[in-house]
């Protein structure tokens, strides 16, 4: 099918195929009240998805749940249960091998109980979105938010998105699958926000109508054949050249990593235009800065503001993309700065060391504060910590042990 | 790694993105200065699966037929396809047809030096030109249907009839304009830049 030709017409729900840039940058929004679960319905219903396949697990259950609404009203074409979130990861590998549209959602345990699919599905090429509401991963169980898991996805070969509001959550649903389905990209996306915090709370979304919906994913676009059980990577596992011990079985698989990884690179030409850009920079001239990506993002805004108050400017980089890593605009953002603290909602903070492996001068970075295990960050203990690197007394705050 | 595929309209050359009609030229003097020119159909063209299809896979074999008659009289154009991805094995025939998995026997094999890819799935194409470019001298040029190949020495983008077809017509355009051998002087100038420490940009 020809996507191009198909723009203008509409769907069995009377919703018209629109160009993608137009429903995007031009269509009108309508602002809608909504929490982040239904806010992924809402994105869905115009994703034109062909297969959704669900398991619960807090707290993406119920957006799981809400796109399977979705399916009984007929915007999804088919939506199934998996037994486990490795069934579900696998049926989505099926899906898209056929030639469908994907979309799936998981969380935090489910994310790691599944993990072995995302670097077969980044390997097959198969274009899936995958909604990731973080939360907590560790013994003994938490469903609270916690942004861990994200770090485990980096090196899947997949693209890694991580948003702050609810409103990048709608957007970057709809312009995922547009980037994740390039021929020169065509790549699993995951599609990361901090659970609970976007989640489950209510916030005003400007929405796209209704009665447009995203063009279907054309197969023939594909950089792989579709469902070829004679050719890798279908038939992979049954291939001999995938066991030989000879340099050319090695040369295969090594072009083949570093085909998947070249084209993370080259969706930056895809996603740059939609995003406006991997990365979004306020004040980056200060001396200070704050950088991170999610919701830490959105409690590093507060912090700057209860720091200008005490008269200390403080800029802001926000990383909207993990994979493709946007390498040079965080050296170009971060030139000037004498210190860069990183905010994070987990206990390793490797979106620090990600920074430190980026920048010359890594001793300017600061990692943290870190929370982790559901708890939140107020604004209050950002500005402690940057205080406290600077080395101004501060008083401690209550109840942190510090 | 990932480097910016053209634009419609565009091609690129070692990377360089370029107009598309400088491109063509480009293309054709390296088929006429080859010493093996090979063109390398992939199964989106050696199947009948379309329309299109079919009109592609003709004006391929005119493309090479343009190339018989107008490379210089040492030359030995070849037609190798690339009929399906499976690995080989215990060998191919190197004479017969080409496989993503190990190119470079074929290229070692029929000691080409100029070759261009069409209709092969844009993964597969780029996995074989990864292998050559890391293991041979081939000048790759790519007629790819989608975006381009980043892998390829030359690639154009948005390949149809009438690019191929515009392709044979600057090889008929050039014909007896480029010395057998030109590739060899050409690719050894660019080693000798390199050596140096300059860029093929």
């Amino acid at each position: 099918m020809d996507s191009h030709s198909i723009i203008g017409t509409k769907n069995k729900k009377g919703q018209t195929f629109t160009d993608p840039y137009h429903l995007f940058f031009e269509a009108p929004r309508i602002p809608s009240f909504f929490t982040g679960s239904e806010v992924i319905k809402e994105a869905i219903r115009r994703a034109s998805v062909d297969l959704m396949v669900a398991y619960p697990i807090t707290p993406q259950s119920e957006a799981a749940a809400l796109i399977g609404e979705l399916y009984a009203e007929g915007y999804v074409t088919d939506y199934m249960r998996g037994e486990n979130e490795f069934g579900v990861m696998s049926e989505c590998a099926g899906g898209a091998f056929g030639g469908a549209r994907v979309f799936t959602t998981t969380a935090g345990p489910g994310t790691m109980r599944a993990m072995e699919n995302f670097p077969m599905w980044s390997g097959a090429r198969l274009p899936i979105e995958m909604i990731v509401t973080c939360r907590g991963i560790n013994s003994p169980l938490s469903i609270q938010p916690d942004t861990l898991e994200i770090y485990f996805l980096l090196e899947t070969g997949m693209l890694v998105w991580h948003a702050e509001t609810a409103q990048d959550f709608y957007d970057w649903i709809l312009m995922g699958f547009m980037v994740a389905e390039q021929p020169d990209v065509h790549l699993p996306i995951a599609i990361c926000c901090d659970g609970f915090f976007v989640t489950h709370t209510k916030d005003v979304v400007n929405l796209t109508p209704a009665d447009m919906c995203l063009p279907p994913y054309d197969p023939y676009r594909s950089p792989v054949p579709c469902m070829d059980m004679e050719c890798p990577p279908v038939r992979m596992m049954r291939d001999p050249f995938v066991m030989k011990s000879n340099y050319i079985s090695y040369a295969t698989h090594a072009s083949w990593q570093q085909e998947v990884r070249a084209a993370i690179e080259r969706s930056r030409k895809h996603t740059i235009p939609l995003l406006h850009g991997l990365i979004e920079t306020e004040n980056v001239d200060a001396d200070i800065l704050i950088v991170s990506s999610g919701t830490a993002v959105s409690q590093g805004r507060e912090a700057i503001r209860l720091l200008a108050e005490e008269g200390l400017r403080v800029g802001l980089v926000k990383i909207k993309s993990l994979r493709p890593w946007p390498y040079h605009e965080i050296r170009e953002a971060t030139k000037s700065a004498k210190y860069i603290f990183v905010p994070e909602f987990n206990v390793a903070g490797w979106m620090a060391r990600e920074i430190k492996a980026t920048v010359p001068d890594s001793d300017r970075v600061i990692a943290g504060p870190h929370v982790a295990g559901g708890m939140t960050m107020p604004p209050e203990v950002i500005v402690e910590h940057i205080q406290r690197a600077l080395g101004k007394s501060v008083a401690t705050l209550a109840g942190r042990g510090s | 790694m990932g480097n910016a595929l053209p634009d419609p309209g565009q091609a690129h050359i070692n990377g360089r993105i370029v107009p598309e009609e400088e491109a063509f030229e480009e293309a054709a003097r390296m088929f006429l200065g080859g010493t093996v020119p090979t063109i390398f159909p992939g199964p989106l063209v050696l199947w009948a699966w379309n329309e299109k299809a079919k009109k592609k896979a003709k004006a391929i074999k005119f493309l090479y037929e343009t190339l018989k008659e107008c490379a210089p009289r040492e030359a030995k154009p070849m037609l190798i396809p690339m009929p399906d991805y499976r690995p080989k094995y215990p060998k191919i025939n190197p004479e017969v047809e080409i496989n993503p998995n190990h190119p470079n026997l074929t290229i070692w094999h029929n000691k080409i030096d100029v070759c261009m890819f069409v209709g092969v799935h844009c993964h597969q194409a780029n996995l074989s030109l990864k292998i050559i470019r890391g293991g041979t001298n081939c000048y790759t040029i790519a007629m790819c249907a989608q975006a381009g190949h980043e892998d390829a020495c030359l690639s154009f983008r948005d390949a149809s009839v009438e690019k191929i077809m515009h392709l044979a017509e600057w090889v008929k355009k050039l014909k007896d304009a480029v010395p057998f051998g030109a590739l060899k002087k050409h690719v050894a100038a660019l080693e000798k830049k390199d050596h140096a420490g300059g860029t093929r940009n």
